[in-house]
Formats: C-alpha cells, sequence, structure tokens
C-alpha cells in the first residue's frame, strides 16, 4: 500500500465495489499512521457513498470530502472546491472514490491537470460477478471508455469479485481469472486481490496481486 | 442462469424484459431513475420501445394506449411523480387494462426527500385516484423477490386485466444483491381479445373507455369488477409467515423494515424472547387471514413502518382487537436500526420474559 502512489485514484463500473474498497483503504492507511483525504466524487449515485461513513472514517482521523452542499438528501452535482486539498497538498495521502462508469469518471476529468504520469496510481475495480463486466470484452471496453473520460490512466486492476456477504472463494478465484485476461490484453498489472476477510484467509497465496481484506461498512447488519 | 449482483432498479427492468415487457414509458426521478436508464438503454436491442415522456401525466397515459393494444407496458416512478399519475391510474383501472407500475417510494409528503420511505401504503391500496377500483399491490423484501414480482405481476396483470403496483422502497431501488432469473411458473392466461389491434374488416372495433352515459352501466361495470377484486382476494394473497403460533410479540412489517424486523427477532432470541413475524407480500389484497393463526395469549402485536403508521389501519382490521396493537415507524428518510425495535419489542413484554 506504501508502494502505490500519493493519489490513487479508485474508477470502475457502476457497482463494482470501487466505495467499500475506497473506504476499506482509507482506514488501513489512517492505521499506519498516515494523514489521509478520502474524496468522494461520486455524483452519480445518491445512496451508498463514502460520505455517508463520515462520521467514522472522521473518528479515525480521515478527512472526508464529498458535496459542498450539507444534507445526505441532496440531489444535486455538488462537488466541494476542497477536492483540490489533497491534489495539492503533498502532506496529504488522497484516496479518490470516483462515481461509477464512464458518466461518473467525468467529474474527474476536470482535474487532469493534477494527474502527471507517475505520480498517481489509478486502480481499475473489477466484479465479474456484475452482469456487464463478465467477459474481458466488456470489461475492457469500460476501462477505456473510463480511461477517455478521466483523461487519465489505468495503472492497475483490483479484482473485487464479490456476491456480498455470500462471497465464496470461487467467486474470486473466477473474477481473478478474468483479471488475469483483461490485464494480459491490457498490460495492466494485477494491483489488489479485495474480498472479505472471510475469503481472504482461504485463498492461495500464490495469486497475481496483493490480498487485500476487508470489512463491509457500506452494509448494514440486516442487508446479505 | 448462474447468480449475478444487481442494483434493485437495474433488477426490475432486466425482470420486466425478461417477462415480454418491450414498452416503457417514464419521467426520471430519484431514487428510481437508474430503471428508466436501463430500459432506454436495453429495450431498443429486444426490438421494444423506451420513450421518456414530457411529464409523469403524459407517460401514464402513453400506457393507457400501450396497454390498450394488448401489449405488456410498464412505468415507474418515485412517490411524487406516482402521486401526478393518479388519474391515469384511475383511468386504466376503469377500463380494465393491465400494466406494471412500480413505485420506489422516497421520503414525503411533497417533494420530500430522496431517501427511502414506506409512506404511499394509504395512495396504493386504498386508491390515489377517483372511484371505486383496486391495485394488485405487490411489496418485495429483497431484489431476487423483487425480480420474481415483476416476473409474477405482468401475468397478474393479464390474467385479471387489471394494473399491478410494485411497491418498493429506495432501499430495496438503490440496493445491490445477488439475483437468480429463474424460469417463471407461467399462467394459462387469456387471450387479448379486447385489445384494439385493428378490425381489418372481419370484426366490430374493440373499444378502450372508462366513461359510461347510463348510470345503469356504469353499475354494472362497477359490480363486475367488485366481482373481480373478490376472486384477486380469494387467489392472491401472499404472505410469509415465522413463528407466530408460539409468539409472545408478533412483528408485521413488509419490504425492507421486514428485514430489519427479521434481524431483530433473531437477536431477541438469543436473549429467550419468542418473537414471530407477519410479512404481508401483497398490500392488496391484504393477508388479513394469516393474523387469525397468531398465538391466542400474544402480548400484542408490532408493526413497524417508515412512515407515520399506514399498515397499522390493516393490521387492526386483521387483528379485531383481539391483541392489543402498537407501532413503531421512522420517517423523513430516516430507516429504522435493529436496537430500535428490540427495544420496543422488550417494552411490549413488560419487563418480563
Amino acid at each position: 500500500m506504501l508502494n502505490d502512489k500519493r493519489i490513487r485514484i479508485i474508477i470502475g463500473h457502476y457497482g463494482s465495489g470501487k466505495t467499500e474498497f475506497s473506504v476499506n483503504y482509507a482506514v488501513k492507511l489512517a492505521s499506519l499512521g498516515k494523514k489521509v483525504a478520502l474524496v468522494d466524487l461520486d455524483i452519480v449515485n445518491l445512496y451508498f457513498r463514502s460520505r455517508e461513513k463520515a462520521d467514522i472514517l472522521e473518528e479515525m482521523g480521515i478527512k472526508v470530502i464529498a458535496s459542498s452542499v450539507k444534507g445526505a438528501a441532496v440531489d444535486i452535482p455538488a462537488i466541494s472546491s476542497q477536492v483540490l486539498v489533497p491534489l495539492q497538498d503533498k502532506s496529504y495521502e488522497g484516496i479518490i472514490d470516483v462515481g461509477g462508469d464512464p458518466v461518473g469518471a467525468r467529474t474527474l476529468g476536470m482535474y487532469y491537470q493534477h494527474f502527471l504520469p507517475g505520480e498517481y496510481d489509478m486502480f481499475f475495480v473489477l466484479n465479474a460477478n456484475r452482469p456487464e463486466t463478465q467477459t474481458v470484452e466488456k470489461a475492457m471496453e469500460y476501462l477505456r471508455k473510463i480511461e477517455d473520460m478521466a483523461r487519465a490512466k489505468v495503472t492497475g486492476i483490483i479484482n473485487n469479485t464479490h456476491m456480498l456477504k455470500s462471497t465464496t472463494v470461487d467467486d474470486v478465484l473466477r473474477g481473478q481469472v478474468l483479471a488475469e485476461e483483461l490485464s494480459e490484453k491490457t498490460n495492466i498489472p494485477i494491483r489488489y486481490i479485495s474480498t472479505i476477510e472471510r475469503v481472504a484467509k482461504e485463498l492461495p497465496r500464490d495469486l497475481n496481486g496483493e490480498i487485500f481484506p476487508m470489512n463491509l461498512y457500506m452494509r448494514e447488519e440486516w442487508m446479505v | 442462469m448462474a447468480k449475478v449482483l444487481m442494483k434493485g432498479n437495474e433488477a426490475i427492468g432486466a425482470a420486466a424484459i425478461k417477462a415480454g415487457c418491450k414498452y416503457f414509458f417514464g419521467y426520471p426521478i430519484t431514487p428510481q431513475s437508474e430503471l428508466p436508464e436501463y430500459m432506454a438503454r436495453e429495450l431498443p436491442k429486444v426490438g421494444g420501445v423506451f420513450l421518456q415522456a414530457e411529464s409523469e401525466i403524459a407517460a401514464i397515459n402513453m400506457v393507457y394506449g400501450a396497454a390498450g393494444a394488448g401489449v405488456r407496458v410498464m412505468t415507474s416512478s418515485s412517490s411524487p411523480g406516482i402521486s401526478l399519475k393518479q388519474e391515469g391510474i384511475s383511468y386504466i383501472a376503469g377500463a380494465e387494462l393491465p400494466c406494471v407500475i412500480v413505485n420506489i417510494m422516497r421520503g414525503g409528503p411533497g417533494l420530500g426527500s430522496i431517501q427511502p420511505s414506506q409512506t404511499d401504503y394509504f395512495q396504493a391500496t386504498r386508491g390515489g385516484g377517483n372511484g371505486d377500483y383496486r391495485l394488485v399491490v405487490l411489496a418485495p423484501a429483497n431484489v431476487q423477490e423483487l425480480v420474481d414480482l415483476i416476473i409474477e405481476g405482468f401475468d397478474i396483470a393479464d390474467q385479471y386485466r387489471n394494473p399491478v403496483m410494485i411497491l418498493g422502497d429506495g432501499m430495496i431501488g438503490q440496493m445491490m444483491e445477488p439475483v437468480e432469473f429463474r424460469e417463471p411458473k407461467r399462467r394459462d392466461l387469456p387471450e387479448k381479445d379486447w385489445a384494439t389491434t385493428g378490425t381489418q374488416g372481419k370484426r366490430k372495433p374493440n373499444i378502450i373507455n372508462s366513461l359510461y352515459l347510463q348510470p345503469e352501466e356504469l353499475e354494472e361495470h362497477n359490480k363486475r369488477l367488485q366481482a373481480k377484486y373478490k376472486a384477486i382476494m380469494e387467489n392472491e394473497v401472499k404472505v410469509e409467515s415465522y413463528n407466530i403460533e408460539d409468539a409472545d410479540v408478533v412483528i408485521a412489517a413488509y419490504g425492507t423494515t421486514s428485514r430489519i424486523a427479521r434481524t431483530a427477532i433473531s437477536q431477541l432470541e438469543e436473549e429467550g424472547y419468542k418473537v414471530g413475524l407477519i410479512r404481508p407480500i401483497t398490500l392488496w389484497p391484504y393477508p388479513y387471514d394469516e393474523f387469525e393463526k397468531i398465538n391466542p395469549n400474544c402480548k400484542g402485536i408490532l408493526t413497524v413502518e417508515m412512515n407515520t403508521g399506514q399498515m397499522l389501519d390493516d393490521v387492526k382490521i386483521a387483528v379485531k382487537g383481539k391483541h392489543p396493537v402498537y407501532f413503531y415507524g421512522r420517517t423523513g428518510g430516516m430507516v429504522p436500526t435493529p436496537n430500535e425495535i428490540i427495544e420496543k419489542v422488550k417494552e411490549i413484554y413488560g419487563g418480563e420474559k
């Protein structure tokens, strides 16, 4: 994690698990004593955004940056000018949780002058259980379209193939096959294999990419 | 087909297409806009038509026209948008046309908020439009059930020539869950010989209408509608119950709230409490008879809703004064937590297990 670039941009297909990964990543970085800012750039979704967890994240010392308009129920695509804070202030480790699909990445495009090659990582979150990214062709199409819209290049793939709380080792391994194919076709390395802790423990250790165990912060206890 | 992960709103679209729906007329509103977006993308691929109307009122009247032509058609909206559609819904019910209407409820009244609610229970089950009509109202509690009810909903609509409403809260629409598109059990459906498909000079024109100029005729029409509603009440009630014969307290809840209640019940059981659940799946026709099976010594029935007590009226009708009836609800887009329900159940227990 500490080898990742200071600015980590998290993109992917809508519903791939970007927010859950971003929140977990921020928590882990903060637990290593880093000064962390989590930017919620999602103006596509209105439910289940990382800003909903601002209270617990701020308790951990993480700076959460989201809308310039206060109110959880605000249906306005507003972005705080503070997004620039982690981009410009190099004392911050920045995580940018981007909205899903190319349309979500459009917001990111306006910051492109801050994304100099070699100075940021952009991770593409892949979930092979989402109907729109089940084949390597479709996954690649999403990856390229998002890159075009974001005006930045993907530097790592995250295999986040899951079935929420009922995820199995098989799910992750099936996703790993797809991630490998995508990696081969695009020449982009698999950076992480993110999954719930129960599954992470059972995964073979020789997989490409670093195993990244996660807590499901975004799922209430009554959800599956 | 293997399980996939879908958001509720997308799953509605996929299920409708699976059910043979080729026409969708709607107007976007949060928190259900992923559904028209999905239909705009997917319907042309199956030779269907997606049309974003100029308003909700236009959309529901397009549904009226398409349903009159005998095709499977759907519209969707969220609370304030469904309010705008009420006139058309009443016309469709009056003209006895099949269609599926999705309401992904948000906080009210008025524009309210975009967060989840269950505040349109009255509107859905009591008729938001004019006249003695009924909608079949289906209330899924998870995305899989949402898919299954959409598919069956089209069959129910065709079988009875009646609009069917899928009533889900914002949470069901926005939540991501595993789903499987199973081959549904198909009903034996009547021919749509009433549809306005062109006479080709071979028969008298079919007329789709809800206007009657003679009071005698309108009364006859109403009697026929009531006979139909009676048949629906006899045949279409759906309910899921848990441990109600043995429970000291029974919770009545539907949709998302029923899942939170179920989580609360599991935790209460670990502490030695005996709590049952009645989860209506059809809100109309309402599963009144299910309440007859409740333990006669039950200390009380707790209705939990994301509103200020709407299904509560039906629970009172069902309980017939045999048990005390309690209520717990949150509004404004606030979702009750399992702990809040646990506290309320313990209150009803009155400190003794």
